[in-house]
């Protein structure tokens, strides 16, 4: 099969693109199943905004009156829970669906179905989280849930019920695609596509992927007691009974810290592949910046215990973990180091996308270096539960990774839809985003040296933190209009943006070699990479011609790593031609339909949806027999009953469906024979 | 008629193990990031098991005979090494079954001519023995969770009560999903017959299996065994 020419008999219409509703139920195109992440991520996080700027207006003030103290536990538990789960990590699994398998230079990930399948488990598990707020029962014990704060005697209610069951299902979906990922960067690059070629986005995607599967099923554990604890009358948390009340502490964190780093190496890999094609200059240090990633994660491990410091470990614990967490400092400031070293000397277009990026060097080093500020113990002991911490955090989240995610909607919006998104109204969004952000939370720095704790829903007046407070405040509420230019951006491009064309920021990596946005099959032809930037090979040599693993550079690079061959053998230096032959790199700028390139695809399935269902139906049921637990103590034997059978019904109904559809799916092959 | 002037030079097989740029299945890749993460699950159940060894303030307990002072019952230990040993035993020789059967599917293409070589050779007999050690074992786990109860240990009795049956639990758990895989590949062997080309969904059962056989061994060395 030599050239492939094919008439539109061929192209029948099952492989017409379509655009229905069941289509989007059905897909199992890593493209749609990213775009589906991404808007839903975007519209949890106006929704975890939202509940942001609830917080901000009850704190405007001394002595706020909008809203209760319950509601604001609850504010502030669902603003963290969304914002960390639902908004966050799910805008980063946007970019890895979308941008791992066109990086890599594959058609898809390694288990098509199974991405569906953590797409429908996280919206269905983000929709029965905040199915709480319909009760009047939304979590309240903080996006970090203390037990035994949170176990029956002190939350009876069936707020936390919501948060541990819906963090369970969160994390299926996680983990899932963790799975998934590992195996599709593992397994599925293009010809050439050796490790040390990989673009720096995917080299953040994997490291994040191995923390999720390392760190999630400590999480898992912890919530799983606590769960038994609720429901089961467990003493995993009842300290009368001889507890630890630090064992949900310590599970919790040695998940947690791993997990703020799920939360910030994707911004920072957006940002090492943004920030090159914005600077027309290669990434300084890539070596560096993949090692120091690496770094990041082994030593993201060991250092939990830095949220630990009030509780009394003693001098020696205190001591180590002070320690490794200001080691950790060290490779994340080599990152913010190479990328002002990529930018100097750049030819800078300030876009809105190089802009979030200039933003995220900056804002996360202030987040930074407060984190090592509260890595001393002494130092930590003032700070620790007041809004300095708040502060740092927010510099690191909200300057780190937002800025960052921001910048890849800038970057990549136009090949995801095809259409830039206005430059005019993005630098709009970003100003506003970059003042009101340094509004909000620089003050926030100020009152919690002051004593502000964190979690306090209102406060009197005359502590020296009316003004600090009024600041944030205004800050939030230019963040929001600074959002709403955003929301405006993406609805206006839609519309009527200008077309993107293949690369329209002139870009170095394999997505930009074919049309935006992409066909079904991704590349018509799969490339053979021979460099790490191999579109500059092709477009601007100029670029690349000194840096090793690019076309002319690996020569050098050969030498460096001991005479082992990496990648492909080139001939001498003398030999090597600036343009990469078509045979290897080209560039697709036709749209066919896959039938017509003698492509199959996998078949569209809505199997994964229902296996989510079933599995999110079944995990949700024990929200009945709590209320049949409260039920019987009231005396209420037939309401008793009913409960139960109610949650009967949903654990078998789910269990059934979860495993009829997983059968069916497992059984059916990925694509149908009829070729 | 439009046509397309591409040359399609290399183009993956999602089914051809060598298209992938290890050479190994994606199928196998994924079982064994999973199995890394399931080492940090167990991890997790087993230590806090032993943070809270010692900790309970009633008993009864693991290895040690503790007496109600409210009623003056006399609780005997609870763990019974000698029965577990057997169970241990049992799912050990799985663990061999489980070999067999893999080789036996590998090696179905292979004329048998003794009755020994039939043996060895039938992937539905080792699959089956597998699933039968394995529901054996569950079976010595529920004898075990049953007497623990009626000798007055439960879930909610004490902390070694809450750590106990939920790491092994989870471990009988992980046993049952096992049988079920197992019990899977041998209807579709009946059905249709499992040869090489089905050897990587063979052994990715194997691999779990055997991960979770030496789950159990950590777990009767560092509960059972180490008082
Ligand atoms: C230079 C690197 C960093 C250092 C040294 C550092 C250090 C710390 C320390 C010591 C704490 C505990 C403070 C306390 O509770 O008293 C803390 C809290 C926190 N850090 Fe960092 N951090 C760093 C980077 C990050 C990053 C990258 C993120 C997320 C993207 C992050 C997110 C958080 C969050 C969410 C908390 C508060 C958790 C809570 O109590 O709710 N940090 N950090
Ligand atoms: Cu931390």
């Amino acid at each position: 099969m030599a050239t492939i020419a094919a008439t539109p008999a061929h192209a029948h219409e099952s492989h017409a693109h379509p655009t229905g509703f069941m289509s989007w139920m059905s897909t199992v195109d890593h493209k749609r199943i990213g775009t589906l992440y991404l808007f839903t991520a975007l519209f949890f996080f106006l929704l975890g905004g939202l509940e942001a700027e609830i917080i901000r207006m009850q704190l405007q003030g001394p002595n706020g009156t909008l809203v209760s103290a319950e509601t604001y536990n609850q504010l502030f538990t669902m603003h963290g829970t969304t914002m960390i789960f639902l908004a966050i990590m799910p805008l980063s699994a946007a970019f890895f669906n979308y941008l791992i398998p066109l990086q890599i230079g594959a058609r898809d990930v390694a288990f098509p179905r199974l991405n569906a399948f953590s797409y429908w488990v996280y919206v269905l598990g983000g929709i029965f989280i905040n199915l709480s707020w319909l009760l009047h029962a939304a979590p309240d014990g903080g996006w970090f849930g203390y037990a035994p704060l949170t176990t029956r005697a002190y939350s009876p209610g069936m707020n936390i019920d919501f948060w541990v069951l819906g963090l369970q299902i969160l994390g299926v979906s996680s983990l899932a695609a963790g799975f998934n990922f590992i195996t599709t960067i593992i397994n599925m690059r293009a010809p050439g596509m050796n490790l040390m070629r990989m673009p720096m986005f995917t080299w953040a995607a994997f490291v994040v992927q191995f923390l999720i599967v390392l760190a999630f099923p400590v999480i898992t554990i912890a919530l799983v007691f606590l769960m038994f604890d609720r429901f089961f009358g467990t003493n995993f948390y009842t300290t009368a009974a001889g507890a630890d009340p630090l064992l949900w502490q310590h599970l919790f964190w040695i998940f947690g810290h791993p997990e703020v780093y799920i939360l910030i190496l994707p911004a920072f890999g957006l940002v090492s592949d943004v920030l090159p094609a914005h600077t027309r200059k290669p990434i300084f240090g890539y070596p560096v910046m993949v090692f120091s990633l690496i770094l990041i994660a082994f030593l993201g491990f060991g250092v939990w215990a830095h949220h630990m410091f009030a509780v009394g470990m003693g001098p020696i614990a205190d001591t180590v973990f002070g320690l490794t967490t200001m080691l950790i400092a060290i490779p994340t400031g080599v990152k913010i180091f190479n990328w002002i070293a990529t930018m100097h000397g750049g030819s800078i277009r300030f876009t809105t996308a190089c802009l979030f990026c200039i933003a995220l060097v900056a804002f996360f080093t202030i987040g930074g270096l407060s984190g090592v500020m509260h890595a001393s113990p002494p130092a930590d002991l003032q700070q620790t539960d007041t809004y300095f911490i708040v502060a740092h955090f927010h510099y690191v989240l909200f300057g780190g990774s937002m800025m960052g995610l921001f910048a890849g909607v800038y970057h990549y919006f136009p090949k995801i839809t095809g259409r830039l998104l206005s430059e005019r109204i993005g630098k709009w969004h970003f100003w506003l985003t970059a003042i009101g952000m340094n509004l909000t939370f620089f003050p926030m720095h100020m009152s919690g040296l002051l004593g502000m704790p964190r979690r306090i829903y209102r406060y009197d007046a005359g502590q020296g933190w009316d003004g600090f407070n009024l600041a944030s405040s205004i800050g939030a509420y230019i963040l929001a209009v600074g959002t709403l230019f955003l929301v405006w951006n993406i609805i206006k491009s839609l519309r009527s943006g200008t077309r993107a064309g293949n690369d329209p920021w002139g870009s170095p990596t394999l997505e930009w070699a074919i049309p935006s946005p992409p066909p079904e099959y991704n590349f018509a032809r799969i490339p053979t990479v021979t460099s790490r930037y191999p579109l500059w090979d092709m477009k601007q040599p100029a670029l690349t011609s000194e840096v090793p693993h690019s076309h002319r550079g690996d020569k050098e690079m050969e030498v460096a790593v001991g005479g082992k061959t990496v990648g492909h053998p080139h001939p001498g230096p003398a030999a090597q031609s600036t343009r990469v032959s078509e045979s290897e790199m080209h560039i697709e700028t036709e749209t066919y339909t896959p039938a017509q390139v003698g492509i199959v695809l996998p078949d569209p399935t809505v199997k994964p949806f229902f296996v989510a269902l079933g599995m999110v139906i079944m995990l949700g049921s024990p929200l009945f027999m709590h209320e049949a637990q409260i039920r019987e103590i009231a005396g209420n034997a037939a309401g008793h009953r009913t409960a139960m059978t109610m949650f009967w019904i949903f654990v078998l109904g789910g269990a059934a469906l979860m495993v009829g559809s997983l059968y069916n799916w497992l059984l059916t092959p990925l694509e149908s024979d009829h070729h | 008629m439009t046509s397309v002037p591409l040359t399609a030079g290399h183009v993956p097989d999602a089914h051809d193990p060598h298209a992938t740029s290890t050479g190994l299945d994606n199928k196998k890749i994924a079982i064994w990031a999973f199995i890394g993460s399931e080492c940090m699950l167990f991890a997790s159940l087993i230590s806090t098991y032993l943070i809270y060894k010692g900790r309970s303030k009633v008993g009864p307990f693991p290895h040690e005979t503790w007496t109600d002072p409210s009623t003056g019952h006399k609780f005997g230990a609870i763990l019974n090494i000698p029965v577990t040993s057997a169970s241990t035993f049992v799912l050990l020789m799985s663990s061999l079954a489980m070999v067999l059967a893999l080789a036996a599917v590998q090696n179905k293409n292979i004329p048998k001519r003794t009755t020994s070589e039939r043996i060895l050779g039938s992937s539905q007999l080792w699959l089956l023995a597998t699933a039968a050690l394995g529901i054996t074992f569950l079976g010595f786990q529920a004898y075990e969770f049953t007497s623990f109860v009626h000798e007055g240990l439960s879930i909610r009795t004490n902390l070694f009560g809450s750590s106990f049956f939920t790491l092994t639990g989870f471990h009988g758990a992980h046993v049952t999903a096992g049988v079920i895989w197992l019990l899977t590949l041998f209807a579709i062997d009946r059905k249709r017959g499992l040869g090489p080309r089905d050897e990587v969904n063979v052994d990715i059962a194997a691999l779990y299996w055997h991960f979770v056989d030496v789950v159990w061994i950590a777990i009767f060395t560092l509960v059972y065994l180490i008082k």
